[in-house]
C-alpha cells in the first residue's frame, strides 16, 4: 500500500487549491480499519436516529425580535456595551468580556435595542438578555469586520482574537475557548484532538459542519495548533460518518501533522476523556484535565467557525443547530442566528402545526444529555447544538414502565464508561449517604453520560439521582 | 407549559418484566421435558410450587399493605425452580412447605424482589433438605411406563404424613437393576460411574430438572445470547469446576471422577445456568462476579468430593450468594483515572 503510493504520488495526487499534494480517501484502506476500531471500555449502543444527516445546512427567516443572554457561556457574563434604542449592525460587539473567564458577544442581526432586562432562558430562570429588533428591510449581511493576517500572529495573539470573537466550546459545554487553549506554561501539549465524534443520538451539525466546511475546520485546526503549541492533531470521527472523512482525508495537509481517524460508533464516544482513551491510549487522572497529559480536545465545530471567523474578523453570531424529533415535520440542519427565540426555529421546522405545545416536549440537545425547556421563549444559545422534539406518542411510550427496586443485574456496571458503580452508588443516594457516594465511591467522576439510567431495566433514575447528589455535594463544599 | 423529563429521554426498553419473563420461557424446555420423563407426578409438584409461590407472594404484599408484585414473574420463576430440584417422588404437601419457605423466608422475609440474599428456591430446598431428609434422598427411575396414569405413591402423601416406602413400586416400574441413587451417590457411596451419554440426554436418575444437561445448556444459552443471563458466572462456575476435577483426577485417577462426569452430574449445569446467575443474589462488579463462580464451582467439587454429602452445588451457591455482597465492596470497579481498585475509599 505504501510503495503504491509512492509511485503514484508524483503529480497525479489530487490538490488542494493552495497546489499541495494530498491524500486520496482509500475504501480499501477503510474496511481494513473497520476491524481494528479504535475505542474505549463500556459504554451503551442507543439508536442514533441520524436521519438529518443527509441533510444540508439552511437557513432560517430571521426571527423579528431576538434576545441575546449575557450569560451563553461559563463564566461571568459578558458586561452590556450598547443602551436601549441603540441601533446595532450585525457583527457588532454588543457585549465585553468581564475578566478572564468571560466572553464578548456580538449582535447576530442589524436592528435597534429594544431593552436590556430580564428574559426566559432554556434552563427555566429569566436572565439578563439584550433584545434587539432587527431590521425588516435589512438583507442582514455582516457588517462589522476587521480582517486580520492570521499568519502574522503569535500565539498569544491567536488567544487574544479567539476571545475576541467571543468563541466557546460549541459541543454543548460552553466553556470559553480562549481560556481552553491557554496553557499554562509549565505544561507542555503534544496533540490536539478534534472531536468529530457527535455520540450523541439525533445530531447532525458537526456531521454536516465537516461535510460542508472542511476547510474551515483545517484552517481552524491550524489556528488551535498554533494557539496550544501542538505538533499533531487527530481528528477523531465516529465510523458511522464515513463520508465526513471521505470528504477530510483529501484535505489533510501533507506534512502529516493532522490526521483523521476512525473510532467505533459507540455512545458516549464523544466525551473528551473517553476520546482521549479511543484515540491515543491515555486515561485523563481522576479529576484532572486533558492538558495534564499533553492534550487538549476541541469540537469540530468550535475549530470550523474559529478557521472562518478569525482570519474574516467577525464575531461568533450564529450556529449550526440540529432540528429533529418525531414531533418535528421538516427536520434538518439551520444556521440559527444567536438569540432566535426556540418557539421561532420550531415553527419553521413544522413541529407546531396543528399540535398543543402541553403535548410536546422541547429538549436542548441529544436524547442521552440533553435539557428539557420549560419556555419555548427561550433563545438559542452559543451552546445549543440541536433541538429535539417529542410528541405526546412517544412520551407516553418512554413514561409507561414502572419502575422497579434494584434487582442488581448489574447492567448499569457494564455500561458505566467510567468505570463506576451506578447500581451501588443509587443506593447510596436512595439512603441519603452522599459523603459515602463521593468519598468511597467517586461520585464526583460521574459526568452524567446516562448510560446507567438508558440500560436499567427496574427503570430507576440513576442519573438523575447522582445529578442531585453531585449539586448537594458541591452545594456542601462551597 | 410543555413536558419536561430529565435526561436520557430514551432508554433501552428491557424491562425487569421482561427478563424474568423470558427466564421463565427458558425454563419451559426444562419442565416440560421433565414432565415427559416422570409424568403426572412431575406436573403435580410443579403446578404446586408454582401455585403456592405466587400464593404465598400475594398474601405477603397482602399483609403488608402493597399492591400485586405477581406482574414482575419473579415469584414464577422461584416457583418452577424450586420444583426442579425436588425429586420426582417429593410429596405435595412438602413441596408446599418448600415453597412457603422459599418465598417468605427467602424473599419477602428480606424485602422482596431484588433484596433477598439467598436464592429463594434454593433457601426452600436447603429447608426441605433438612426437614424432610428421607424424602428428599428418596429417588424413582424416568420412563416408568405407567407415569402418565398414576402417580408416584409418595406424590399424594396425606399432609403431615410420612410418605410410604416405595421399594415394592420402584421394583415394578423399573426395567433394569435400578439403584435408587443419583450418579453421585452411586460415585460416590458406590464408586460407580455413570456413563456421560446417560447424564447428557437425562435419562440418568436426578432431580425433576437436573436431568438433561444438553437441554439446560441450550436453554441457558438462549437467555445469554439475548443478555439476560450473565454468562461470566456459569462459564467461571464450570470452568472452575472442571479444571479442580481435573487436577483430583490425573492426581489419583482411580478415586476421583474424571471431569467431565463432574461436570454433567447432578445440579452443577442446572445451578450454574439458573440458580447462580439470579441477578439478585449475585455480584455486580467484574472481578467481584468472577470470583463469586469460581468460588462456587471450587466449593461444589470440594462438597462433593469430601462432604458427607454426595451433591454440594445447592450449598456452594448458598455459600457464594452470602458472599456476593461482600465481594462487590472488596473487589470495586475501577474507576477511570484511578488506581489501586481493590481498596475503597483510597
Amino acid at each position: 500500500m505504501e510503495r503504491r503510493e509512492e509511485i503514484e504520488a508524483p503529480g497525479a495526487l489530487p490538490s488542494r487549491q493552495d497546489g499541495r499534494p494530498s491524500r486520496p480517501f482509500r475504501l480499501s484502506s477503510y474496511i481494513v480499519s473497520l476491524f481494528r476500531r479504535k475505542s474505549f471500555a463500556r459504554g451503551v449502543h442507543p439508536d442514533t436516529h441520524k436521519s438529518t444527516a443527509g441533510k444540508p445546512i439552511r437557513r432560517l427567516p430571521y426571527a423579528p425580535r431576538i434576545s441575546l443572554p449575557l450569560a451563553q457561556h461559563i463564566g461571568k457574563p459578558a458586561v452590556p456595551l450598547v443602551r436601549p434604542g441603540e441601533e446595532v449592525v450585525r457583527g457588532q460587539p454588543i457585549a465585553r468580556a468581564d475578566g478572564f473567564l468571560s466572553v464578548p458577544l456580538h449582535s447576530p442581526v442589524t436592528g435597534r435595542v429594544e431593552a436590556i432586562r430580564l428574559h426566559p432562558s432554556a434552563s427555566g430562570a429569566w436572565v439578563e438578555s439584550i433584545i434587539i429588533r432587527a431590521y425588516d428591510s435589512s438583507t442582514q449581511e455582516v457588517l462589522w469586520r476587521e480582517p486580520r493576517d492570521m499568519e502574522a500572529l503569535a500565539p498569544e495573539e491567536i488567544l487574544a482574537a479567539v476571545k475576541e470573537c467571543g468563541m466557546v466550546g460549541l459541543g454543548g459545554a460552553a466553556f470559553p475557548s480562549h481560556v481552553k487553549l491557554s496553557i499554562p506554561p509549565e505544561r507542555r501539549i503534544h496533540t490536539l484532538v478534534v472531536n468529530g465524534c457527535e455520540c450523541e443520538p439525533y445530531l447532525t451539525c458537526d456531521h454536516r459542519t465537516m461535510i460542508e466546511h472542511p476547510a474551515d475546520l483545517l484552517r481552524g485546526i491550524g489556528y488551535a495548533m498554533r494557539a496550544v503549541g501542538a505538533q499533531r492533531a487527530i481528528i477523531g470521527v465516529e465510523d458511522n460518518k464515513p463520508d465526513a472523512v471521505a470528504v477530510l482525508t483529501p484535505l489533510l495537509p501533507a506534512d502529516g501533522r493532522v490526521t483523521i481517524e476512525m473510532v467505533r460508533t459507540k455512545y458516549p464516544q464523544g466525551a473528551e476523556k473517553m476520546l482521549i482513551k479511543s484515540l491515543l491510549g491515555l486515561e485523563v487522572p481522576a479529576g484532572g484535565l486533558p492538558l495534564d497529559i499533553g492534550v487538549v480536545v476541541n469540537n469540530v465545530g468550535t475549530l470550523t467557525l474559529l478557521g472562518r471567523l478569525l482570519p474574516a474578523g467577525e464575531g461568533l453570531t450564529e450556529r449550526v443547530v440540529t432540528v429533529t424529533g418525531p414531533a418535528v415535520k421538516r427536520p434538518g440542519n439551520f444556521w440559527v442566528p444567536l438569540g432566535t427565540p426556540i418557539r421561532h426555529v420550531l415553527q419553521c421546522s413544522g413541529a407546531l402545526d396543528g399540535e398543543a405545545h402541553a403535548e410536546l416536549e422541547v429538549v436542548l440537545g441529544g436524547s442521552m444529555m440533553g435539557q428539557a425547556i420549560t419556555s419555548l421563549d427561550a433563545p438559542v444559545t452559543k451552546g445549543v447544538t440541536g433541538i429535539l422534539v417529542y410528541d405526546r406518542e412517544w412520551i407516553s411510550r418512554e413514561t409507561a414502565t414502572k419502575v422497579y427496586p434494584c434487582i442488581k443485574c448489574g447492567e448499569c456496571v457494564q455500561a458505566c464508561p467510567m468505570g463506576l458503580n451506578p447500581a451501588l452508588l443509587g443506593m447510596l443516594a436512595a439512603k441519603r449517604d452522599y459523603d459515602s457516594m463521593s468519598a468511597d465511591y467517586h461520585i464526583a467522576d460521574c459526568f452524567e453520560c446516562g448510560c446507567c439510567t438508558w440500560v436499567c431495566p427496574s427503570g430507576i433514575p440513576l442519573v438523575q439521582q447522582f445529578r442531585v447528589a453531585k449539586g448537594l455535594l458541591r452545594a456542601r463544599a462551597a | 407549559m410543555t413536558e419536561l423529563r430529565s435526561a436520557p429521554h430514551e432508554r433501552l426498553g428491557v424491562s425487569v418484566e421482561s427478563i424474568m419473563l423470558n427466564v421463565v420461557l427458558a425454563l419451559l424446555p426444562i419442565a416440560l421435558f421433565s414432565i415427559w420423563l416422570y409424568g403426572l407426578s412431575a406436573l403435580a409438584l410443579l403446578i404446586t410450587s408454582v401455585v403456592v409461590c405466587l400464593a404465598t407472594e400475594r398474601v405477603f404484599n397482602r399483609l403488608s399493605g402493597q399492591s400485586s408484585t405477581l406482574s414482575d414473574w419473579s415469584a414464577m420463576i422461584t416457583g418452577i425452580l424450586l420444583a426442579l430440584v425436588l425429586p420426582p417422588s417429593f410429596p405435595l404437601w412438602m413441596t408446599a412447605v418448600a415453597a412457603v419457605v422459599a418465598m417468605g423466608l427467602g424473599k419477602i422475609l428480606f424485602g422482596g424482589l431484588g433484596m433477598n440474599v439467598f436464592n429463594p428456591a434454593l433457601v426452600g430446598r436447603a429447608f426441605v433438605q433438612a426437614a424432610f431428609p428421607s424424602a428428599i434422598a428418596t429417588w424413582v427411575p424416568s420412563y416408568a411406563p405407567n407415569r402418565f396414569h398414576e402417580f408416584i405413591p409418595t406424590t399424594l402423601t396425606q399432609p403431615l404424613m410420612i410418605p410410604p416406602d416405595i421399594t415394592a413400586w420402584v421394583k415394578a416400574v423399573s426395567a433394569d437393576a435400578f439403584t435408587g441413587a443419583t450418579p453421585l451417590a452411586m460415585w460416590k457411596f458406590q464408586h460407580q460411574l455413570t456413563a456421560p451419554e446417560d447424564l447428557i440426554l437425562g435419562i440418568a436418575t436426578a432431580s425433576v430438572g437436573e436431568t438433561s444437561a444438553m437441554l439446560i445448556l441450550v436453554c441457558g444459552l438462549y437467555l445469554a445470547l439475548r443478555g439476560m443471563l450473565d454468562w461470566r458466572i456459569p462459564v467461571g462456575m464450570m470452568g472452575s469446576a472442571v479444571i479442580l476435577a481435573s487436577a483430583f483426577h490425573l492426581y489419583n485417577p482411580d478415586f476421583f471422577p474424571p471431569p467431565v462426569f463432574v461436570l454433567l452430574s447432578g445440579g452443577l449445569m442446572l445451578g450454574a445456568m439458573f440458580m447462580a446467575t439470579d441477578m439478585a443474589t449475585s455480584p455486580v462488579t467484574p472481578l467481584a462476579v468472577w470470583t463469586y463462580a469460581i468460588l462456587i464451582g471450587v466449593v461444589t467439587v470440594l462438597i462433593r468430593y469430601f462432604g458427607g454429602l454426595s451433591e454440594g452445588v445447592m450449598y456452594a451457591i448458598l455459600f457464594g450468594n452470602a458472599l456476593a455482597p461482600l465481594l462487590d465492596r472488596s473487589l470495586p470497579t475501577r474507576v477511570f483515572g484511578r488506581r489501586k481498585p481493590w481498596r475503597v475509599g483510597s
